[in-house]
């Protein structure tokens, strides 16, 4: 219960956010961020529940006929994820308030910060999966409101539209994933399919369930090839980085992944797709980094290639690589955090992020560069940092790899080796240089200092104390990866062996790379991996195509030509019901011809004359004179087949419509002729095809012998009970007055209707001649 | 209870057809007359949610002989939701409808209408349908063209002209019907239709119905109508159109392939699901090319179409239940959708939202009020959209159709796209500056807001309360796949 009601209050502070900022103003922050740090403090409070195994839960039955839950449980692994959501999220809310001032719609920016803090929780907690899914969208719409908070600028509508179009498009494959899991799995329930693994693995459905998840999980955590998105996304404000698309929302893959694993892992199809996925994102990440010169760009790609490598390591699916990703987690998103945080400090400042232009902040901020070095070395994976345990930890896991160990940790170092080099070159030439750069216009205030410095020393005190994470967060989250239990010990020093080899030939590899960044600096500005970079403007072309194809495809359509409507429509019944009937199998008799008197021959005769004459005659009054014989003969069958009355209702509507026809015609402009003679010969076909095959369907009626109930029922009841000498006006006033009912407010709408358009036509006329 | 139903909308469009001229008077009357109607739909929804079927034999002439009107779960909700929109736009109503309009009927022919749509969700007759179909149809016609320019007329003669066509299928169908059946009460239909050996014309009957309800309901490749005259009716009238009249066709398609037509599923459902996914597809490939805010509503209504269609194609229980929760969802946002397309208007006169802007920095709550239609249509979860789409799709996927799934998928993607479309250009794009153009000076008023407000946070509840709505939708599913309690409902135990 607790866990909904936190939820909850998530939401309802996001409701009310604007209203507080319009009393609050630049004082919103700070006070909304006293929220996120008590739910920190809530979450803390709880790893000794976590340690023994025990989890919170909350459940509601949802929709009881698909046996959807709205389900919570906190275990070690959503615990985890959840510190870093509302930790971070109360660092960027005090950030957010100095950032942003007072400019723009930012009652709004906070609301849409704390939804997707309350989305993202919900994420994380959900133990159905239709839960998880319900808020794994909200992040995805928190996400498209905030990239494109400056709704203003084209490029932020169209970086925050193909956030959501990658991620909501995957979310849709995920959904079908996760319905075909449920069926099989037998429930939405996590705790329920958790028991069901086997039997899921084994099924025929197991490759596509996989793959439509994977979907899912890939573009939400910006893997190749979806990976394009990310760096366009940094067109939000800096806390919007910081926050969603390194810290905490493009995690949600990876946490999808570790929260599936039991379920659908320890498969070979698991190994392969994941972990291929994740080395070439890695490593591309990485290689795409080192070209950039805007800092939030290069953050945004060594980003892409931290999630690649906690991908892969979701792919090796071993114990070593859990152990390796949840420290990983807790380290990029504490530099990443602090690295976003910086820029954007520096940002505010300088009004710059070109790397190119930075320089001797040192002098200028002294706080931040701190800081900034020390954020840096975790990225570098320098000691005494946790960067410097986790990328030890991390080549383990490659090292230790059941398949292509090493093509995997070549990569690995590779892309390490870059991340060395990036750190040297965010660091060295802003923060030492002394050059002069751009101007510092105002020194950072406090509040955009605590966020980076809190999170970068956290990254120095756990590096030296490691210990303390092992057993609170660790190891319960790895349990509830793994199921079973297991004592985590880390340390920084490990003795010589080959992952401190590696850890060497990294860093030295590394300061070649940048050493060679800097002699050569037009090289790395050369278009590498092209066929990579495209996949953003390929997403571009396939929009433009897809909405060049729309309209002409709807131009064919709906093209406006009322005549081809009608053409369409009538050849459409024909052709259903010519299928059909040919399909069929069935014999048609046609009536013997003898059986037919000589009078329905004679009114057939005339009845088909009638209406070759209709068509053909260039003159109205004449058409509708066919048009009247015709309906007198029909009314002239009903009379020969015992129905007098039914054929004086007949005869005096057809007289009726010809007056009323005639009176109308003389209104009317001059009759021509506009078809040729090709679009005559098509009409003809039409009308004599549904013609044909309505007379056909009317001769398979005649075989059929109906019971005749209702009309003895009528001639029965017609006079004793319903008092009434003549059948039809007794049907239409008694037995079916209903009908008789609508007809008539048909007629009276009608009468309305025109009245209307009549006089207000007139009156139009008058105003405006 | 249920003639209720049909005698408050038909005396208070003779009253307000013979009452003074006044616009005040038509707008009171109107409203008084649309919350009767509301109040009565929800007795009868009382009644009938615990699966109770109402009846009522018109002058007591036992069924099949007389007319039936029956109100079983899915007839109930569809009044319901009739009343609903009827109410939301007699509110509306009022800032939209000049003096003129209401003196020549506008409010009479409005109740006219809505007297149709009922009679059309309760009917048990054949022919009794048709004559309602009639009914609405001349009063939506009449109201398209009320005080309309010329190119509104050409909408409206395309509509009203390729609907007679319908109509005239709908007439050929319930002849031959009455031929081989000799009967044209639905009920009856049912049993006797079960008892048939020689089903060939049945089965044709089946398909000329199909046509002629897939004109009305608007499914491909028969939706012309739609695209050309929904754009060119007053926004109320657009609105209720938007909601209600193509679900009158999907109505009738739901009740008929599920009630009489079933002898050969096989084939008719098959052909139903191709429309599905052909329908979907073509209305949400309409709607990306459009630039007209109510022509992309409008499109979309075809590709929604689709969606109920799917459900009544793969004809499970679940998926029949998934088109009526899509029923329920889609009349509700739909016709929403068009009002706050008409406050925009009335604020920043245009429909072409390449001139349009600003809404978002100006009008946040109108932003909001248009984000959760526009959301849910587009399927984004909690929001009623998204439990219709799933119910629907978990249908297909659990019986391996896989083909129409990931159409139905596509499609999702596109429909945020569309909607994200009106987001980005009417709402958060800056307001282009040109000479031929420039924003009326109105603000958006309360009478406009509050209707559209309700309408919101319907489509907020029936998201967040999903169960009860998915359960009346389930309920109403069994009793369209179980036909016993119905029939011996309409035609007595004792037959």
């Amino acid at each position: 219960m607790e866990l909904l009601l936190m939820l909850l209050a998530v939401f309802a502070l996001a409701a009310l956010a604007p209203l507080l900022y319009s009393f609050t103003r630049g004082n919103t922050g700070w006070l909304l961020a006293i929220f996120p740090f008590m739910l920190t403090a809530y979450l803390l409070l709880n790893i000794p529940q976590t340690m023994t195994g025990h989890s919170v839960q909350f459940d509601w039955m949802w929709i009881h006929g698909l046996d959807i839950h709205l389900a919570f449980y906190l275990d070690g692994l959503s615990l985890i994820f959840s510190i870093l959501v509302t930790g971070i999220g109360g660092l960027i809310l005090l950030f957010t308030g100095q950032y942003l001032g007072n400019a723009g719609l930012i009652g709004r920016f906070y609301s849409y910060l704390l939804l997707f803090m309350g989305s993202m929780l919900g994420l994380l907690w959900a133990s159905d999966l239709i839960t998880l899914f319900v808020f794994w969208e909200l992040t995805s719409i928190s996400s498209y409101l905030l990239i494109g908070y400056n709704h203003e600028d084209e490029q932020s509508r169209r970086a925050a539209l193909q956030a959501l179009l990658i991620t909501a498009g995957g979310g849709l494959l995920l959904l079908a994933g996760f319905l075909l899991l449920a069926q099989i799995g037998g429930s939405f329930s996590f705790h329920i399919l958790r028991s069901s693994g086997r039997s899921i693995q084994h099924h025929a459905l197991y490759p596509l369930i996989l793959i439509l998840i994977l979907f899912g999980a890939f573009t939400k955590s910006a893997q190749f090839p979806f990976h394009f998105w990310l760096p366009n996304a940094m067109k939000a404000p800096t806390p919007v980085s910081a926050f969603l698309h390194s810290a905490t929302m493009v995690k949600a893959g990876i946490y999808l992944l570790a929260r599936l694993n039991p379920v659908l892992g320890q498969t070979e199809l698991w190994h392969m797709l994941i972990s291929t996925t994740g080395a070439v994102t890695m490593l591309m990440g990485a290689i795409l980094a080192i070209r950039q010169v805007d800092l939030k760009k290069i953050l945004a790609y060594s980003t892409i290639s931290a999630l690649g490598t906690l991908v892969l390591l979701m792919g090796l699916d071993t114990k070593a690589a859990f152990k390796a990703a949840l420290v990983f987690l807790l380290v990029h998103s504490f530099y990443k955090g602090a690295l976003f945080m910086i820029t954007g400090a520096i940002d505010h400042s300088t009004g710059s992020r070109d790397i190119r232009h930075l320089s001797n902040l040192k002098k200028s901020m002294p706080m931040l560069s701190v800081s900034l070095i020390l954020a840096s070395f975790s990225l570098a994976g320098l000691p005494p940092l946790l960067g410097f345990i986790s990328k030890e930890l991390v080549y383990e896991a490659k090292l230790q790899a059941p398949n292509a160990a090493w093509l995997i940790t070549s990569f690995g170092v590779l892309a390490n080796m870059l991340m060395v080099a990036l750190a040297a070159t965010i660091v060295l030439r802003p923060v030492f240089s002394g050059k002069s750069g751009v101007a510092v216009k105002h020194p950072p205030s406090a509040f955009l200092l605590v966020g980076p410095i809190i999170l970068s020393a956290l990254g120095l005190v756990v590096g030296l104390y490691p210990q303390m994470i092992a057993a609170s967060l660790l190891e319960p989250a790895l349990i509830a990866i793994q199921a079973e239990v297991t004592t985590i010990k880390l340390a920084l020093w490990h003795g010589v062996n080959p992952v401190l080899l590696l850890s060497l030939l990294t860093f030295l590899g590394g300061v070649i790379i940048y050493i060679l960044t800097r002699l050569y600096p037009d090289h790395f500005k050369k278009p590498l991996l092209s066929q990579v970079m495209k996949a953003d403007t390929m997403y571009d072309d396939a929009l433009d195509k897809f909405l060049k194809l729309a309209k002409q495809i709807t131009l064919f359509i709906q093209h406006g030509n009322l005549r081809y409507y009608l053409f369409v429509t009538l050849l459409t019944i024909s052709g259903l019901l010519l299928f059909y009937l040919l399909t069929e199998q069935m014999a048609i008799t046609l009536p013997v011809l003898a059986e037919i008197r000589v009078s329905d021959m004679t009114l057939l005769v005339l009845i088909l004359l009638s209406a070759l004459m209709m068509v053909l005659t260039g003159s109205r009054i004449l058409a509708i004179v066919a048009l009247g014989v015709i309906g007198y003969a029909v009314a002239l069958i009903f009379f020969s087949y015992g129905a007098p009355d039914l054929a004086m209702t007949q005869f005096s509507i057809e007289t009726l419509s010809i007056i009323v026809f005639v009176l109308v015609l003389r209104k009317l402009p001059k009759f021509s002729r506009l078809s040729g003679r090709l679009s005559k010969t098509r009409d003809a076909f039409i009308a004599l095809l549904l013609g044909g095959i309505i007379t056909v369907i009317s001769f398979l009626v005649m075989h059929q012998q109906p019971t005749k109930e209702a009309s003895t029922f009528f001639t029965e009841n017609s006079y004793t009970a319903a008092k009434g000498k003549n059948i039809v006006n007794v049907i239409l006033v008694d037995f079916r007055a209903l009908d008789t009912l609508g007809e008539i407010t048909v007629l009276a709408i009608a009468a309305i209707g025109i009245v209307g358009m009549l006089k207000l036509k007139n009156q139009k006329g008058t105003s405006s001649p | 209870m249920i003639i209720s139903i049909l005698i408050i909308p038909l005396l208070g469009g003779i009253i307000l057809l013979l009452s003074s001229k006044r616009p005040r008077w038509h707008f009171t009357v109107n409203f008084l007359v649309s919350s009767a109607s509301l109040i009565a739909a929800v007795i009868v929804l009382t009644q009938t949610v615990s699966g109770r079927i109402l009846t009522l034999q018109i002058g007591n002439w036992p069924a099949p002989f007389g007319i039936t009107l029956v109100a079983d779960l899915l007839s109930s909700v569809m009044v319901l939701l009739t009343a609903i929109i009827g109410w939301a736009v007699a509110i509306y109503a009022n800032k939209y409808v000049n003096a003129h309009q209401a003196g020549e009927g506008f409010f009479a022919l409005m109740q006219l209408m809505l007297f149709g749509i009922y009679g059309a969700f309760l009917t048990g007759d054949m022919f009794n349908l048709y004559v309602w179909f009639e009914v609405l149809l001349i009063a939506s016609f009449s109201l398209m063209t009320l005080g309309s320019t010329s190119r509104q007329t050409e909408g409206a003669f395309k509509y009203v002209l390729l609907n007679l066509v319908a109509s005239a299928f709908f007439l050929v169908g319930i002849g031959l019907l009455y031929g081989v059946a000799g009967t044209l009460n639905m009920a009856d239909l049912a049993r006797k239709a079960a008892m048939m050996e020689n089903t060939i014309v049945l089965q044709t009957v089946a398909l000329i119905f199909m046509v002629s309800f897939g004109i009305k309901a608007a499914v491909f490749p028969l939706y012309f109508w739609l695209p050309a005259s929904y754009h060119t009716a007053p926004i109320p009238v657009a609105a209720i159109f938007a909601g209600l009249l193509t679900k009158v066709g999907v109505y009738a398609l739901i009740r008929v392939f599920s009630l009489i037509f079933i002898h050969d599923t096989n084939f008719t459902h098959t052909i139903l699901l191709i429309v599905a996914g052909l329908t979907m597809l073509s209305g949400v490939i309409g709607a990306a090319a459009q630039n007209d805010f109510r022509r992309i509503l409008s499109f979309h209504i075809i590709s929604q179409i689709g969606y109920m269609i799917m459900g009544l194609a793969l004809f499970t229980p679940l998926a029949v239940a998934g088109a009526v929760f899509y029923i329920i969802h889609h009349i509700i946002v739909k016709s929403n959708l068009f009002l706050i397309a008409g406050i925009v208007e009335r604020i920043h006169g245009s429909f072409d939202v390449s001139r349009l802007g600003d809404v978002y920095k100006k009008w946040p709550l109108l932003a909001l009020l248009f984000f959760i239609p526009a959301f849910s249509l587009a399927g984004i979860p909690p929001l009623s959209g998204f439990w219709a789409k799933l119910t629907v799709i978990k249908a297909g996927l659990d019986i391996r159709q896989f083909a129409i799934v990931f159409v139905a998928l596509g499609v999702g993607l596109l429909t945020i796209f569309s909607m994200t479309k009106i987001w980005a250009q009417v709402f958060w794009k800056e307001q282009p500056i040109t000479k031929e153009h420039r924003n009326t000076g109105n603000n958006p008023v309360w009478m406009e807001l509050i209707p559209v407000a309700f309408l919101a946070l319907l489509t907020i509840i029936i998201g967040l309360l999903a169960g009860p709505v998915f359960e009346i939708s389930n309920r109403a599913a069994e009793q369209l796949l179980n036909h016993k309690p119905y029939i011996e409902a309409v035609l007595g135990g004792g037959r």
